[in-house]
């Protein structure tokens, strides 16, 4: 029987022959990541360790790891600047040179840069101190979120323990309409399957809307796959995937891996694209969702376009192509996921088009996503969002409600003050 | 014989998430003990005042979805929290919570949820994979760790376990 190109990749990782659901494998992993959440838990698990006698001498290799600046930057407070010193001091003293700072050049949501930057490519092992790692996993890399001390230990020794997960394939096909955008895709399968429909799992995407799709779509449709509990998210590889690498990483051959014609997947979901709506998912769950319709008019306090889910240049191309030309009604912010791509879209005239809309530019930043700072919610108030979550208290206060969409349907919100499907313009 | 001894704490809801076990500002702080002090904010501000050593959490199914944040399990355990029984756990939550040693993730069936109150006093047999509810005078079972993972709570978390 063949392997899935998540089976293929951990058969290799794990210098096995074959690999079966279920196995408990070591594997090797190319690529890691840390931020400034994640990182000072990693120094804290060395610390305590060393209190023990074990002493971290040297990483496994440094070369391989980077780290981003992204939750708590610009510094919220007095905590968050000293986390960064304290991260930049160890970066320094075990030689990461791939640490993206802050007010020093590119740097950015770690997801964004790690595909920003072509630091994953595709058939390798990459993990990373957060839980959307399953991003990265659209380059046709096995790619997926740990803990601090999960990452301390592959820092330390590039290796982990995993369990191979059974792969779900979702197979997206017809005629996609304009105003229908990733984002619309995974929330209907996150509907679908529940929030744990896909805990342990693998969520591989494939059929002829996918091959149509443009990388940063990709990313936006394994970047949820969190949502639904998957252990990783992928798609194989193209050409697609190769150009994308390629204007980041020049001319470069790639080891295109792809799972065996014969693979066996535990499930096999048919979507009809050109049947789909754009939706939302109303407060407390990522599963709650309906199409925009149902809930039109609903009233909203601010509109927010930020994110590693909903902050790429396509997106910042989305929202802009609707707002151009209109002004917003309710607090509108836009916060690029990255300095390349706020830089592209000041180049593209984006940001102007926004800030003639009313709206405020915000640095890269996770911000108000996980509410952590940069205009979190206050009591009751309700926002429509570009971001991945809408658990309580997730953007602010625990009574303020979050609606997830995608920047299309933010963007038309943003106008008219209410809930609004881009069609009802 | 492994046997825990507590009183259990009971939230029956489904996909009780990490940014409701440790609401996303305290990322930024690394303190466990001060961590502990917000436990389940999120969902119960007097929580940590109810919470004994030795306690168990009761919860619904999906615990600990969302975030990779070990300040979850960490902020838990530090409360006092022993063992968590739901009939299942988001991945990351429960590897966290094992190859940190903090605290143990029990499954157990959805039935049983029905059958423990909040209060209850129970005793749980980590041999026998079998709970002893003292206050109701009823037995039930649990699911059993698979191997890596007793083998790595033995170890007493991640990085005192030898790779075989
Ligand atoms: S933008 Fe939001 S979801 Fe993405 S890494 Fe930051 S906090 Fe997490």
């Amino acid at each position: 029987m063949g392997m899935t190109l998540t089976e293929k990749i951990l058969s290799h990782s794990s210098n096995s022959i074959t690999v079966t659901p279920g196995d408990i494998i070591f594997s090797n992993v190319d690529k890691a990541m840390i931020h400034d959440v994640s990182g000072p838990g990693v120094i804290k698990v060395f610390k305590e360790l060393e209190k023990k006698g074990y002493i971290l001498e040297k990483l496994w290799d440094p070369d391989r790891v980077w780290i981003s600046e992204d939750h708590f930057v610009p510094a919220a407070d007095r905590i968050s600047a000293d986390n960064v010193i304290q991260l930049t001091r160890w970066a320094q003293k075990y030689g990461v040179k791939k640490h993206f700072k802050y007010g020093m050049g590119q740097y950015g949501i770690c997801h964004t840069i790690s595909h920003e930057e072509g630091l994953v490519l595709p058939g390798e092992v990459y993990v990373g101190g957060d839980s959307h790692t399953n991003t990265t996993g659209a380059i046709g890399a096995f790619s997926a979120g740990l803990g601090h001390t999960d990452i301390a230990y592959v820092l330390r020794h590039g290796k982990i323990w995993l369990k191979v997960p059974e792969t779900m394939l979702f197979k997206v096909t017809g005629k996609k309409p304009d105003y229908i955008m990733a984002k619309d895709i995974i929330l209907n399968i996150i509907s679908d399957i529940g929030a744990d429909g896909a805990n342990y799992k693998a969520m591989q995407f494939s059929g002829s809307v996918i091959d149509g799709m443009e990388m940063e779509e990709r990313f936006t449709l394994t970047n949820m796959t969190t949502e639904a509990g998957a252990k990783n998210g992928i798609i194989e590889p193209d050409k697609a995937t190769v150009d994308y690498l390629r204007t980041r990483l020049g001319e470069l051959n790639f080891n295109l891996v792809k799972g065996d014609p014969d693979a066996e997947f535990s499930e096999i979901f048919d979507y009809d694209c050109e049947k789909m709506e754009p939706s939302v998912a109303k407060p407390y769950s990522p599963e709650n969702v309906v199409p925009v319709r149902e809930v039109q008019g609903t009233e909203i306090d601010k509109a927010y376009i930020g994110s590693c889910t909903g902050a790429k240049l396509s997106d910042l191309r989305s929202a802009a192509k609707i707002l151009e030309g209109k002004k917003v009604k309710v607090r509108t912010e836009v916060l690029p996921a990255a300095q390349s791509i706020y830089m592209k879209a000041i180049k593209e005239g984006l940001v102007t088009i926004f800030m003639e809309s009313g709206a405020v530019i915000g640095p890269p930043t996770c911000g108000a996503c996980c509410g952590a700072h940069m205009g979190v919610l206050g009591k009751d108030e309700i926002c429509a969002s570009t971001t991945n979550r809408n658990f309580p208290g997730r953007m602010g206060n625990v009574t303020s409600q979050t609606y997830l969409a995608s920047p299309m349907v933010v963007a038309a919100s943003a106008i008219t003050g209410k809930l609004t499907d881009p069609r009802d313009l | 014989m492994m046997v825990l001894k507590g009183n259990v704490h009971k939230y029956n809801r489904p996909n009780i998430d990490t940014d409701v076990i440790i609401p996303g500002p305290y990322l930024k702080i690394h303190d466990h003990d001060e961590l502990a002090k917000h436990a389940m904010e999120g969902l119960d501000t007097d929580f940590t005042n109810k919470v004994s050593k030795g306690d168990f959490l009761l919860v619904g199914h999906n615990f600990g979805c969302g975030s990779s944040r070990e300040h979850a399990p960490i902020a838990l355990s530090k409360t006092g929290i022993k063992a968590i029984l739901s009939p299942s756990f988001a991945r990351i939550f429960y590897r966290n919570s094992i190859d940190g040693g903090y605290l143990l993730p029990i499954e157990i069936e959805e039935n049983i949820l029905e059958k423990i109150d909040d209060k209850d006093e129970i005793e749980i047999n980590l041999d026998a994979n079998t709970i002893w509810n003292v206050t109701k005078k009823e037995y039930y079972s649990i699911k059993p760790f698979s191997k890596i993972i007793s083998d790595i709570i033995e170890a007493g978390g991640l990085f005192n376990y030898k790779i075989p």
